[in-house]
């Protein structure tokens, strides 16, 4: 009885052509059951190959499917379930599977040893990058990527349990039942699309049930229990620390489909139970490559479970009893001393030469190497597996395993069914569940004489899907490479979407033998996560395009967009700006506008994005002055400051400003860029530095929607807004002042005299719900004004102008002196970064300093990015006298301006030198001026 | 990773900032004649154990509270974790 529906077929192309499967198929065996020999051509030679295996560990098998206008390359024929209208294509080959005309390269194959590149391409030099290299990746390789956008979703998701079973074999089955039965809240995951592993397989009697039987039974029973989770087709790819699991469940392998393609799940487990299986493995002889060679496990496989003889006249070739139970007509025991010497056939075997001269016709070969546990898992925390001499296997080190994991059946090297169910006793023992309801079963003891490879001159295979045979590892290692790690990279063996999971063991026994060490002295190589390739889009899931970050929006976002703004985004922030109106041309007409509207009336700006902190507690004046520079605890309520904060290497963090509302209550505001970072150093301060200190943090970013109104007439525009018993003329509300009041008749808001432009300003600021009706009352009561929404390039042009500090400025590697702050800080008082700010290094007269730029030549465009170099000096790094960071148009000026970090620039007005730009060809002799280029006085803050 | 927060249990570590040695905690006094040289080995100078070790931890997607976790830097077996300020 086969796990095939033959009621359901399965219409599906392979290299266009139209075959017939059935429900419950992989491509795998439908492409068997059509008698489809060749599916492949190989990485390096282009021999033509056929299936070898049944599962994840398919080394030849590799088809892109195509679907959506896009195809998915490198997948496993074996591991894609069939479904209605499948379109595969084979790889590697050009044009056809049939006729490839990079054959030849198999021809060349004395020259294509184990790196070849290395030797053979290397001279002349040039040629490599130009020439070689891209032939070489025309030639060789795998499946092309597709360049163009992924048409599927992925989704991600949480899950927790007490015990995380990983495979549905027979192990697996039992121990999940035992843990379910116990009432423990189980995952079980299995990576094939039914339960059963090697049941389905390798049918035996438990029970007195069939092994189908016992499987219906079991899965039966599983999905009964409510504390049993089962996830299908899900692969656990990788065990990380503290018990949590990355595991990939593909939903359909189809292309396209609607709703997500694949879930990719984070298991917390408390426990784990590793039954993860073996895998076969195949021995190296002459031509052991060609189609029709077959792991004998895969033949049972395919015969018993999906019903596809492989070949009416099998031999077999074996190592191990295990293998007996294939059907098969000429038996090979390399026991026995036989082996197979040599193939005939090229695109499909045709016949075998033994050891003893015979030589048989067939079409099929089944061999078995014996069998290697699937260790991965347990050696994703650096366990390494130990070797088993009497199985011929490495099994995992149950000393290292990682926390929580017991490893079962044949993944512990358990290949006998009743000794399995036995190590299933022991585990579920250990997790202290019942074990009352063991299964009965019998079988022959697994017997393993360790059979690697048949010498000769041929070549014969040890990894096929890297084409790397047992003369490249022997190669390999009369070349000096010695260390198995070594050999994997020089020969590639055990590399791409396999990771020489039929290969591996093999390779470094051949290794050890030419080393003349054992195999446990030899070693593994690391096994890394993933166990399975998963897609970079799984990575993904739904963070893809608009959703790949967090998107905010500001309080005047919808009335921005109504009113033609063009947004930048600034962090996860989108902020305006600038805002084209009438038939302003390009974004300089628009901005130049804001600014001249702005210092000629009044203009309004949307500062909601800035972080704010409020600061509460008794202690919030003497914590302030241990973070800024500049001292606040005798600020007096009622009364904005700017503050510099340093890092405590002595480096700029940040600038804003804060304001006192009363004694215990300071509000602060950061730029923008470094919201979050100030929070998290402030709260470092607060709870590692000065824990003593009576002081609460908490951040009010979102909280509330601020504006500035800046301009000559900010004043008259605010006073048709701000209820009239709040008084904010100049003696009243002064500069640097701060109050509470109300607007538009009752409406709570907190108004700051603070200004970044450098005009008559205020900063108001409503709760976040009323933002989007403020900018539109403000717009409003400023018609008469002509006010308007500047946008964060006008910000910029301003605060340039003012010879402000930013981000620009700010910018990771300048100390409150090379900005021209030096005299803020306070000698009275310690802050964080005071003491290092005086390092010889930071603090010499030459060290760079904030100054003004202009062009000598009016009409010159300077650029930032520019570097200072002294007139008639070389233009050369090593004459490097700074660097122009900021750089506007100034309307109000008419020309270009500039701030840069000059070395002295304190000594050095009036100075005439060369801004050097070499990324835009643009050299412009400049004269050194203050930096505060409008109003340098501050007249006009304070009308 | 996860990290028992002594207030809110067991949460992942992707909830956390990580910053680093917990002598960072230890901030040297200004006042001190060798002030400078102090600061520099606080801020520059660290242990880098292959071991036990102590070191800070911000729960920023959580309750805000710096934690000291001591994590084994070979196996990242977590021993302890304490709030770096007892009434956070």
């Amino acid at each position: 009885m086969s796990m095939v529906n033959k009621d359901k077929p399965l219409n599906f192309t392979f290299d266009g052509k139209a075959y017939q499967g059935f429900d419950g198929d992989t491509l795998a065996s439908a492409l068997l059951r059509n008698k489809v020999k060749v599916v492949g051509r190989s990485f390096k030679y282009h021999r033509p190959r056929g299936i070898m295996a049944a599962g994840t560990e398919e080394p030849n098998a590799l088809v892109e499917i195509h679907g959506a206008g896009v195809c998915e390359p490198n997948r496993r024929a074996t591991t894609i379930k069939l479904f209605e209208g499948l379109t595969a294509k084979s790889q590697n080959r050009t044009p056809s599977l049939a006729f490839d005309i990079y054959a030849f390269t198999d021809f060349l194959s004395p020259f294509l040893s184990a790196g070849f590149y290395y030797k053979t391409f290397m001279w002349p030099k040039a040629f490599w990058e130009k020439i070689y290299e891209p032939a070489i990746r025309r030639a060789a390789g795998l499946g092309k990527l597709i360049e163009q956008p992924d048409p599927d979703n992925y989704d991600k998701g949480f899950l927790h349990c007490d015990v995380l079973v990983i495979g549905g074999g027979p192990a697996g089955l039992l121990a999940a039942l035992n843990a379910g039965r116990s009432g423990k809240r189980v995952i079980l995951a299995n990576d094939d699309f039914i339960l059963g592993g090697r049941l389905l397989s390798d049918p035996i009697e438990i029970d007195n049930l069939t092994a189908l039987q016992w499987v219906e039974k079991s899965v039966a029973e599983l999905r009964s229990m409510d504390n049993v989770r089962i996830l299908e087709r899900t692969s656990v790819y990788g065990a990380f620390d503290h018990g949590i699991f990355g595991a990939l469940e593909t939903k359909t392998d189809q292309i396209g489909a609607p709703g997500a393609r694949m879930v990719l799940w984070k298991i917390f487990a408390q426990h784990s139970i590793l039954a993860a299986g073996a895998t076969e493995r195949p021995i190296a002889f002459a031509n052991n490559d060609r189609p029709g060679i077959m792991l004998a496990s895969a033949i049972r496989t395919y015969q018993n479970r999906f019903d596809v003889k492989c070949s009416d006249k099998t031999a077999l070739l074996f190592n191990n009893n295990n293998a007996l139970s294939t059907i098969s007509d000429v038996q090979i025991d390399t026991r026995m001393g036989l082996h197979v010497t040599d193939t005939k056939g090229r695109k499909g075997l045709r016949s075998i030469q033994l050891s003893d001269g015979r030589e048989i016709q067939t079409d099929c070969l089944a061999m078995s190497g014996g069998w290697n546990p699937n260790v991965h898992l347990t050696c994703h925390q650096r366990s390494r597996p130990v070797w088993n001499e009497a199985k011929a296997c490495f099994v995992p080190n149950t000393d290292t395993l990682p926390d929580g994991m017991q490893v079962i059946g044949a993944a512990n090297g358990e290949f006998t069914m009743p000794v399995v169910f036995d190590s299933v006793r022991r585990a579920s023992e250990a997790l202290g569940v019942n074990t009352d309801d063991h299964p009965n079963t019998q079988a022959a003891p697994y017997e393993v004489s360790a059979f690697w490879h048949v010498k000769g001159k041929k070549r014969a295979w040890v990894d096929f899907q890297n084409d790397v045979t047992a003369k490249d590892i022997t190669l390999a290692h009369q070349e000096g490479f010695s260390s198995v790690e070594h050999v994997k990279r020089y020969t590639t063996l055990g590399m791409a979407t396999d990771q020489g999971r039929t290969s591996n063991v093999t390779g470094l026994a051949i290794l050890a033998e030419a080393t003349q060490q054992s195999i446990a002295e030899t070693g593994t190589t690391m096994f890394r996560p993933p166990y399975t390739p998963v897609p970079i889009g799984a990575f993904a899931g739904p963070h893809k395009e608009q959703h790949f970050k967090p998107t905010r929006l500001t309080p005047s976002h919808k009335y921005a967009a109504e009113i033609g703004a063009t947004f930048v985004e600034t962090g996860y922030w989108k902020r305006a700006q600038w805002l084209v109106r009438g038939d302003e041309k390009g974004w300089r007409d628009s901005v130049d506008r804001e600014v001249i509207t702005t210092r000629g009336s009044v203009g309004i700006c949307d500062v909601s994005t800035l972080g704010k902190i409020d600061i509460q507690g008794r202690d919030a004046g003497a914590f302030l002055n241990k973070v800024y520079v500049n001292s606040f605890k005798l600020l007096k309520p009622g009364k904005c400051r700017y503050g510099l904060m340093l890092r405590e290497d002595g480096i700029a963090k940040d600038d804003g400003t804060s304001a006192r509302f009363s004694e215990t209550h300071y509000v602060m505001t950061t730029t923008t860029a470094n919201a979050v970072s100030v929070y998290r150093h402030l709260e470092f301060a607060r709870q590692c530095l000065f824990p003593d200190m009576d002081v609460h943090l908490i951040s009010t970013t979102e909280q509330w929607a601020q504006y500035s109104v800046a301009g000559p007439n900010a004043r008259k525009l605010l006073e048709k807004i701000i209820d009239p018993e709040h008084d904010i003329s100049n003696e009243a509300f002064p500069y640097m002042a701060c109050g509470k009041v109300t607007v538009c008749g009752g409406t709570r808001a907190r108004l700051f005299r603070l200004s970044f432009s450098g005009e008559l300003a205020y900063e108001i600021a409503v709760p976040t719900r009323y933002g989007d009706a403020l900018i539109r009352k403000l717009m409003e009561a400023g018609d008469e004004f002509n006010a308007c929404i500047y946008g964060t390039e006008a910000l910029g042009v301003m605060r340039i102008e003012k010879g402000h500090a930013a981000g620009n400025e700010l910018n990771g590697t300048t100390t409150a002196s090379h900005l021209g702050l030096g005299g803020f800080v306070s000698k009275k008082k310690d802050c964080i970064g005071k003491v290092l700010s005086q390092r010889e290094g930071l603090v010499t007269e030459d060290s760079v300093r904030l100054v003004g730029f202009v062009a000598v030549n009016p009409t010159d465009k300077i650029t930032n990015g520019a570097h200072f170099i002294n007139d008639g000096a070389e233009r050369t790094a090593v004459n490097d006298q700074g660097h122009m960071s900021s750089v506007a148009w100034s309307p109000e000026l008419g020309h270009y301006i500039g701030l840069g970090f000059l070395k002295g620039g304190q000594n050095r007005k009036g100075e005439e030198l060369w801004a050097v730009d070499f990324v835009r060809d643009n050299h412009i002799k400049v004269r050194v001026v203050s930096p505060h280029f409008v109003d340098p006085d501050g007249e006009r803050l304070r009308v | 990773m996860i990290i028992n927060h002594p207030l809110l249990g067991p949460r992942d570590a992707s909830e956390f900032v990580y910053l680093g040695d917990a002598k960072l905690m230890n901030r040297p006094n200004p006042k001190s004649e060798t002030a400078l040289q102090d600061f520099h080995d606080y801020m520059y100078l660290r242990d880098n154990p292959a071991g036990e070790h102590k070191e800070l931890w911000f729960h920023e997607q959580g309750d805000r509270s710096w934690l000291i976790v001591t994590r084994n830097t070979i196996s990242h077996e977590i021993t302890h974790v304490e709030l770096a300020r007892p009434s956070a």
